[in-house]
């Protein structure tokens, strides 16, 4: 089981977060808190799973996570999957990111978490894997936006040309935040069918 | 219309959507909270407003400041409004805020029921999908109980998307309403074979997650997963399955035996890393369910230890770790193998990986022996050095006193050295672990009698210096140790030199600022010290320095008397008068010592951890009962005579305190106030406390001793372990020496000298005697201790009420609750906010139908017990079955390779086989015989004809016969033997023998399992079977081969041996009994050659093989008849002799059916067939005769399955 799903940035700011427990408010900030503490402090060459949250941890849970520019996803799992397992599926994670944000960076993070929200849950769905093949993940999301557009039919237009004005300013924000190097993987993974 | 919606969206244009949220907070960087305030006010004033594009646009914000940590509970009924939007756009934002923050606590949750049963029934798959992500995140134990049947029926949902939704929210189901796992099982079994990949892996996720928690109830799955194991290309999956077979193998060796084969091959082909993992882990827990007497997967272990060591040297750190990590779980069972590695593990522990370190030391644990003990920690120590955190350095300290002190010091031989590895480490400034050292400290000096004369004056060093120890008090987790210094040195104070430097080092007044716990037991054992310098002194005759250590004693303990601790003033005040009075002797010229030292006679001796726990309660005794009659509230209590105890008088005019007079009343607050006159603590303006301690001198009257001035960091004179490690080596060096001469003159003597552990040792190691005799005193138990070593429970899992028996049949009261009244308004109105008040009312009808249900289970349940034990006992036997005898499917498809080897292979398995068969039956024996003694007749009765359906060929008849005659109970004749094999052919070299049945999976296949039994002297190979396919029925022949290819049998025969292949035939009609000819061809071969051979037979598929055996209940069974779109038909049969119940056990076995009830002389029967036709059946028995009525959905089905049953009863 996953017990939790967290994105943050270099400084420890939330980008998503996902628990498959509950937890209150303060006690979900406490553990991105903490989780980001642990992970932050760790070189970029060690691997990548660590022991001993205390909040979320306990003996059997292990954090699992990967490092993308900007960028810390992080897994927090229990014993029944497989380490290496979790690994590729951040990756898939990051992949169908990609592609459904057309090279994501940090931004679309920021801008669109319920977009990824959306994409998480076709991949994840609580706590438990649910689809790890990338194709029909975006095929998926792409049904569903489409579904998405028609209802918004007419009376969505000008509600997107107001969008399309207030996002017009948004490229000043610099992109070179892309999460970049995605195409860094586990050796010897093949991603799964 | 149009224009309306078009002009309340361009209002709402300049409202605020998300994006708009972020930027402003990303521009309110200083004033944040009060930016995103206002906006939360802004967010309340959308919610109040009707358009739903608003609220959920309002919704989105929150969900988004719900994750910066912000409470959104209050918006929970918007989010139940928006979460019924009829657009999906909205939908899926009412129901990702609801993931998000609803939970158990949400009272509105149950407002959603409906909305959710209706989403989940919406004809967009959409809809559906994001209900039930949605629904997994907050299921809570009324949802599920609602709401189980309709998840339960989207499992067989047209559109995978929905199906592998609906399988995987099953287990939150589960959790939360257990009740539902029995009903919904078989649905969720079939699921693992469902065509959709996404769905089987779901699937396979659920019982994973399931079988984890308790694994034995999944055991019976063992043969489906193992098919998928050896089937499945999905990685995911197959490390699900490889995981899950992790877990099973310790219930059940013979799993695991059948396990190595498979997965050493994947080991072996697999590229993905992630898998090879999986699969070695997997082979280790086998190989430790293994472990006792199964020394030839030596192998295996080398496979395994091999590739990790790959793994361990890969530049990956992550491998690295993983490497580690499942090294350590080979090390408990395998400790040699692993031992062989040391150097990799060794140079881990250099890595700068912390996570990596951690693990190799994990795997230390198991390396040491007597010989490279001190090298390694004297490794570790250089570590302990080195370390930069305190948490490595606290594991690294934990670790070196796990090593040390494993399974009772097994491995030390030398205690001193142990002795200056723990004050060495006392030295480490801040650590958690100074209780752990003073717990060694204390165990080692009690337990091993030889080191104490050592032990005590390492500790009088640390006491001297107590003030390195104690001077960082901040993080004065070190200062423990302290407490076992001062403890052993007052307890042996017999071993001590220079007792008096060590009690004047106890009474500095620097120990005033150790903890209070510390402090006691350095009051209690001063005095222990003080019994002995006194006895020593008085017995040399010494009386002058004798009272100046009592007078030494009387002038420092007072600065305990004024200690906050309760403890230290209470030992303290309470010593220092025994002092006082012992001055007074001693000025009298009286020896004292004798009596003082009487005070601390006798040895304490360690007692085992569970000790007490294990006491026997004396028989006779209830720990219940009353000891005294219960104090009765009734006044005739007064009249009983005063004569018991002065004090349970007292007790009584307590227990009555409202009626105490005034008088008594008086003399309390008397009392109470002299009480408080003496309590130092109650400040008061009687000056009666500090008079108390006017006649002792002031503490800046206390001369303070001169000390520690040129004390060096390095404790002076403390032995550093290194040296030991030296002088070890150099004794080991002459012990050897010594050892070789004695060897020639005698033989070897055994020189271990620990009591426990002499199996133990390993030859090499029995070489090394301990420095000391070393005398461990082993831990006292009671007498009569409970050998029981359970560990408990925790009786507050939430996993344990999933513990359920699955493979029991389904009750008719085990359904899922079904809503029936619908509220017909609420589905009408897509768009609807139905009055809440309307709709809460709703569970709680639901609740009170449910436990009438419940009641309802409680009836049914004697009667289902019943079938309950029969269905277990042939579960057990499938599997038992499955695991002893089936040929591994992996062989069927691999290709001959070799004949030889091939040869081999196959004769062995088959005398395993055999072998095993007569094991399980005498096992089954056993376990029957002793039922039987504890059932009734019918039951038995009952049982034993199941048990005879279900044996098939591999119960032989006499074993049954015996059984019966010696249980003797049996009122019935015993069945004769039967067997489902029927001959296909025959000649002078091949016997073939062939059973058909159904494939509950596929509804068009039929597996046709036959026997080949080599009758001759040859050796046969090169068998090939082929049919003549018809119409209708065809043989499943691999992909790409022609119609009249034979398939080659998978194995070879040598003489005399059998064993079974499996055909899969495909068909489309099965309502006609078929024939098919066909032909085997093999080569014999012996001394004078190998020749051809041919032998010809006939494949008869009776309408019966299709059949497959269903348990049906009664009521189900009237239902169908009362249907009446079965058609009817009836066969009568004279001449039967054999009694009643043997003819429905033929019927059940021959013909696939089972018994739904049973009358006297007339019983209902009912079976399904692969394709779904219903077939019900009526037996009568008459005088000789029999009279079957059927009634079945294809009338030509029903005439031929008579047709059979007829020709069938008329040979008895």
């Amino acid at each position: 089981m996953i017990k939790a799903i967290l994105i943050f940035n270099n400084h420890g700011k939330p980008r998503l977060s996902k628990f498959y427990q509950r937890y209150s408010e303060d006690t979900q900030q406490q553990i991105i808190r903490e989780t980001f503490h642990l992970v932050s402090k760790r070189d970029e060459n060690v691997c990548n799973f660590l022991e001993g949250g205390l909040l979320i941890g306990g003996s059997d849970n292990k954090l699992i996570y990967r490092h993308y520019a900007t960028l810390y996803f992080v897994f927090c799992v229990d014993s029944s999957e497989s380490e290496l397992g979790i690994l590729d599926l951040i990756q898939v994670f990051v992949e169908t990111l990609d592609k459904c944000f057309e090279n994501v960076c940090e931004l679309d993070l920021i801008f669109h978490v319920d977009k990824v929200h959306n994409i998480l849950a076709e991949m994840v769905m609580g706590g438990m894997v649910l689809e790890t093949n990338m194709n029909e993940i975006v095929t998926q999301i792409d049904a569903q936006n489409k579904l998405e557009k028609s209802e918004a039919g007419l009376a969505g237009a000008p509600a997107r040309a107001v969008s399309a004005v207030k996002n017009m300013n948004l490229p000043e924000i610099p992109r070179n935040i892309n999460i970049g190097d995605i195409s860094i993987k586990v050796p010897n993974l093949p991603t799964f069918k | 219309m149009a224009l309306k919606m078009v002009k309340g969206s361009i209002d709402r244009m300049f409202d605020k959507n998300l994006q708009d949220l972020v930027r402003g907070i990303r521009n309110h960087k200083e004033d944040e909270a009060k930016y995103i305030s206002q906006c939360i006010d802004e967010i309340k004033q959308e919610l109040k407003q009707d358009n739903i594009a608003v609220k959920s646009n309002a919704v989105c914000k929150l969900t988004y400041l719900q994750m910066l940590g912000y409470d959104i509970s209050w918006a929970a009924f918007n989010i139940i409004e928006v979460m019924s939007a009829s657009k999906f756009t909205f939908k899926r934002i009412g129901y990702l805020a609801a993931s998000q923050c609803f939970h158990e606590g949400t009272d509105v949750i149950m407002l959603t029921t409906n909305q959710i049963r209706k989403d989940l029934s919406s004809p967009n798959q959409y809809d559906t999908g994001v209900a039930l992500t949605g629904l997994s995140c907050f299921v809570t134990p009324d949802l599920a109980r609602d709401l189980a049947n309709d998840i339960m029926t989207l499992m067989s949902h047209t559109k995978p998307y929905i199906r592998k939704k609906a399988v995987l929210i099953m287990y939150k189901v589960f959790l939360k309403y257990p009740e539902s796992l029995r009903p919904a099982f078989p649905r969720l079994k079939e699921k693992l074979e469902d065509p959709d990949p996404g769905v089987q892996s779901a699937a396979v996720n659920v019982i994973c997650e399931l079988a984890r928690r308790n694994p034995k109830n999944y055991l019976s799955l063992a043969p489906l997963f193992f098919k998928l194991m050896t089937s499945s290309t999905n990685n995911w999956v197959l490390i699900k399955i490889i995981k899950l077979f992790g877990a099973l193998t310790p219930l059940e060796p013979r799993l695991g035996k059948k396990l190595i084969e498979p997965l050493t091959n994947l080991i072996h082909s697999t590229s993905a890393m992630s898998l090879l993992y999986e699969c070695v882990n997997t082979v280790i827990a086998v190989l430790i369910s293994l472990s006792s007497g199964m020394p030839n997967h030596s192998a295996s272990i080398q496979l395994c230890v091999q590739k990790l060591r790959i793994l361990i040297e890969d530049s990956d750190q992550n491998l690295k770790y993983l490497g580690l990590l499942a090294m350590s779980k080979i090390l408990k069972t395998h400790p040699k193998s692993v031992q062989s590695h040391k150097d990799l593990i060794l140079q881990c522990l250099d890595d700068k990986d912390e996570s990596i370190r951690l693990r190799a030391l994990d795997l230390l644990y198991g390396m040491v022996s007597k010989k490279n003990l001190m090298e390694i920690v004297k490794k570790l120590m250089i570590h302990v050095d080195k370390a930069e955190g305190t948490t490595y350095r606290d594991e690294l300290l934990t670790k070196i006193i796990d090593i040390c002190s494993q399974s009772n010091y097994q491995y030390i031989t030398n205690f001193e050295w142990y002795i200056s590895i723990l004050v060495e480490l006392t030295r480490l400034e801040g650590t958690r672990h100074g209780h752990l050292i003073a717990a060694q400290m204390l165990d080692v000096a009690i337990r091993v009698k030889a080191i104490r004369k050592f032990a005590v004056s390492q500790m009088a060093m640390l006491l001297d210096n107590a003030h390195l120890i104690a001077s960082n008090t901040q993080r004065n987790g070190i200062c423990e140790v302290l407490y076992a210094a001062a403890w052993i040195c007052g307890e042996f104070s017999e071993h001590l030199e220079e007792a008096n430097q060590t009690l004047e080092a106890m009474l500095r007044p620097k120990v005033t600022t150790l903890p209070g716990h510390i402090q006691a037991v350095y009051v209690q054992n001063m005095v222990k010290l003080y019994a002995s310098i006194l006895q020593q002194k008085e017995q040399s005759g010494e009386k002058e320095a004798a009272q100046e250590i009592t007078q030494l004693m009387i002038e420092r303990l007072p600065q305990f008397v004024q200690s906050a601790d309760l403890e230290v003033q209470e030992r303290a005040s309470c010593i220092l008068q025994l002092i006082k009075y012992i001055q007074k002797l001693q000025i009298k010229e009286v020896p004292v010592a004798e009596e003082v030292i009487a005070l601390f006679a006798g040895e304490l001796n360690p007692v085992a951890p569970k000790a007490q726990k294990k006491v026997p309660v004396p028989e006779g005794l209830d720990l219940d009962a009353w000891i005294n009659e219960p104090p009765s509230d009734s006044e005739s209590e007064d009249e009983k005579p005063k004569t018991i105890f002065h004090d349970e008088e007292q007790r009584h005019s307590r227990h009555r305190q409202p009626e105490i007079d005034e008088e008594e009343l008086a003399r309390r607050r008397e009392a109470r106030k002299q009480e408080q006159a003496n309590n130092p603590f109650y400040i008061k303006s009687s000056p009666s406390p500090q008079k108390r301690y006017q006649d002792t001198p002031g503490v800046e009257h206390i001369p303070v001793v001169q000390i520690d001035l040129s004390v060096p960091l390095k404790v002076p004179g403390m032995p550093m372990s290194d040296q030991y490690v030296k002088l070890e080596e150099e004794r080991r060096h002459k012990q050897k020496l010594e050892k070789d001469k004695k060897k020639k003159k005698q033989k070897k003597e055994k020189r271990g000298k620990h009591h426990r552990h002499n199996s133990l040792h390993t030859e090499s190691e029995e070489d090394i005697t301990p420095a000391h005799h070393v005398d461990i005193i082993t831990e006292e138990m009671p007498e009569n201790a409970l050998p029981s070593d359970e560990d408990d429970k925790d009786p507050n899992d939430p996993y344990k009420a999933l513990d359920i028996d699955l493979d029991k049949p389904l009750a008719d009261s085990e359904k899922l609750p079904v809503q029936r009244h619908r509220n017909a308004e609420t589905l009408k109105s897509p768009d609807s906010e139905a009055p809440p008040v309307e709709k809460s009312k709703k569970p709680k009808k639901k609740e009170k139908k449910h436990r009438e249900k419940e009641r309802d289970k409680g009836k049914k349940k004697e009667k289902e017990k019943k079938v309950v034990e029969e269905e277990e006992e042939k579960k057990g036997e499938d599997l038992d079955f499955w695991l002893s005898t089936a040929p591994p499917p992996v062989s069927t498809a691999q290709p001959q390779s070799g004949p030889e080897v091939s040869a081999a292979v196959v004769a062995e398995p088959e005398e395993v086989k055999k072998e095993e068969r007569e094991e399980q039956q005498e096992e089954d024996e056993g376990k029957k015989s002793s039922k039987h003694k504890k059932k009734k007749h019918k039951k038995e009765k009952e049982e034993k004809s199941k048990d005879k359906k279900k044996s098939k060929k591999k119960h032989h008849s006499e074993e049954e016969a015996t059984e019966s005659v010696q249980n003797g109970t049996l009122d019935d004749e015993p069945l004769p033997p039967m067997s489902s094999y029927r001959l296909l052919a025959e000649n002078p070299y091949i016997k073939m023998t062939y059973d058909i049945q159904g494939n509950l999976q596929n509804d068009s296949q039929v597996t046709v399992s036959v026997i080949f039994e080599n009758k001759s002297t040859s050796f046969l190979k090169s068998m090939e079977l082929n049919v003549l396919d018809s119409l209708n029925t065809k043989m499943l022949r691999p992909e790409g081969s022609s119609v009249h290819d034979g398939i080659p049998v998978p194995f070879q025969l040598p003489p005399g041996i059998s064993n079974e292949a499996q055909f899969v035939f495909t068909l489309q009609s099965i309502v006609m009994a078929q024939k098919l000819k066909g032909t085997l061809s093999f080569i014999v071969k012996n001394d004078e050659g190998s020749t051809h051979e041919k032998l010809d037979f006939k494949l008869h598929f009776s309408c019966a093989s299709y059949l497959i055996t269903t348990p049906c209940y009664s009521d189900a069974f009237a239902k169908l008849l009362e249907s009446g779109d079965l058609h009817m038909s009836s066969i009568k049969v004279d001449g039967i002799s054999i009694s009643f119940q043997h003819l429905l056990a033929k019927i059940c076995f021959h013909h696939h059916f089972s018994v739904v009830e049973r009358v006297d002389s007339c019983a209902s029967m009912y079976s399904r067939s692969i394709q779904g036709h219903h077939v019900c059946l009526l037996v009568k028995k008459g005088e000789n005769s029999v009279s079957i009525d059927g009634k079945c959905s294809d009338s030509t089905l029903l005439s031929n399955l008579l047709d059979e049953m007829k020709e069938t009863l008329s040979k008895c």
